[in-house]
């Protein structure tokens, strides 16, 4: 997995964040655009694009786009 | 029972199949059934799981079909294996939470063919081979969240809003034959199905609080009131979606992902 490629899919769950602002190090909960759904979101990408299942808990306890990484590439 | 009470609600001398019997509201619904009388057939893909509901049931003459529901030629071999029937639940069924943004046609088929298309089809193959009684009950397990909108729930909302409205025409073509036809539509209810996925304890305790009678329904609570759609005690009920929600009937239930 490539964390750019991965980035450029979180990216595309904001509506009013611009993807420049998404970086590894982002405190993606943080963004003022986040929300529940986004969550769902993530876990319908992460499903369809990489096959991978992950849990909106799982999701809550990543600090950054690079916990989220992590995470979603050991699956 | 003491014999000597009349009792409307009874399914004595009654045979009813429930699909998803091994699990959840199906599983319930089986149970509260063998206790009021009836003998019932337990549909599901899995045997092992259907006989773990039985071991729970009060004995009788009870039967396990297994089938696909989602497959056309399994349905109909166990159509074949059953006996004429005074009662149907369908209740088996799959939940999804997915952004409508997000959706594929896969997402989409999954639960229509679970939540719409199989129970259209398995009731048009029983119709088919005349295995449904006359005076019989037929039950359709919807939700409220046909009405209720939440977040990630469109094409399951959508599913549960389609077979409501096909439970209506049923309703209406199965009348002259005294059959019945109606719907029940719960509010959230502790089974499998709402702890897969994301879903923390604490956040299903906070919005369970959020309902007026402070708890989400168990199987039984909709059990009984399967028992009584299917008893004489409603014989002129048909065509209508009852709501069973503790009091939350529009609570949407946000902030559980």
């Amino acid at each position: 997995m490539d964390i750019h490629e991965f980035i450029k899919q979180l990216a595309e769950q904001f509506d009013d964040t611009d993807p420049s602002e998404i970086k590894p190090d982002t405190k993606f909960q943080e963004l003022e655009d986040w929300s529940s759904l986004t969550a769902m979101g993530i876990i319908a990408f992460v499903k369809t694009i990489y096959g991978k299942e992950i849990t909106g808990l799982e999701i809550r306890s990543c600090s950054t786009v690079a916990d989220l990484f992590r995470i979603v590439s050991n699956k | 029972m003491n014999e000597g009470i009349y009792n409307p609600f009874t399914l004595k001398g009654r045979k009813v199949l429930v699909t998803g019997a091994s699990s959840g509201i199906g599983q319930g619904i089986a149970i509260a059934c063998s206790q009021a009388g009836a003998s019932v057939i337990l549909n599901g893909r899995n045997e092992t799981r259907l006989a773990e509901t039985i071991a729970l049931m009060k004995e009788g003459e009870h039967r396990i079909v297994t089938a696909d529901l989602t497959d056309a030629l399994s349905v109909k071999d166990a159509v074949s294996m059953l006996p004429g029937l005074d009662g149907i639940v369908h209740c088996a069924g799959i939940g999804q939470r997915i952004p409508c943004r997000e959706l594929r046609e896969d997402d989409i088929d999954e639960v229509m063919n679970t939540n719409f298309k199989a129970p259209v089809m398995l009731q048009a193959e029983i119709l088919r081979q005349k295995k449904m009684n006359r005076e019989g009950s037929i039950v359709f397990i919807a939700s409220i969240a046909a009405e209720s909108p939440s977040m990630g729930n469109a094409v399951y909302s959508a599913s549960k809003g389609a077979i409501i409205s096909y439970a209506n025409c049923l309703g209406v073509e199965l009348a002259p034959r005294h059959i019945r036809v109606n719907c029940i539509s719960p509010a959230m209810v502790r089974t499998g199905l709402i702890f897969k996925g994301a879903v923390t304890e604490e956040a299903l305790k906070a919005d369970e609080a959020r309902y007026p009678l402070k708890r989400y329904g168990t199987p039984k609570d909709i059990a009984y009131l399967t028992v009584y759609m299917l008893s004489e005690a409603s014989a002129w009920m048909t065509g209508s979606n009852v709501k069973i929600t503790g009091g939350a009937n529009s609570l949407i239930n946000n902030g559980l992902y």
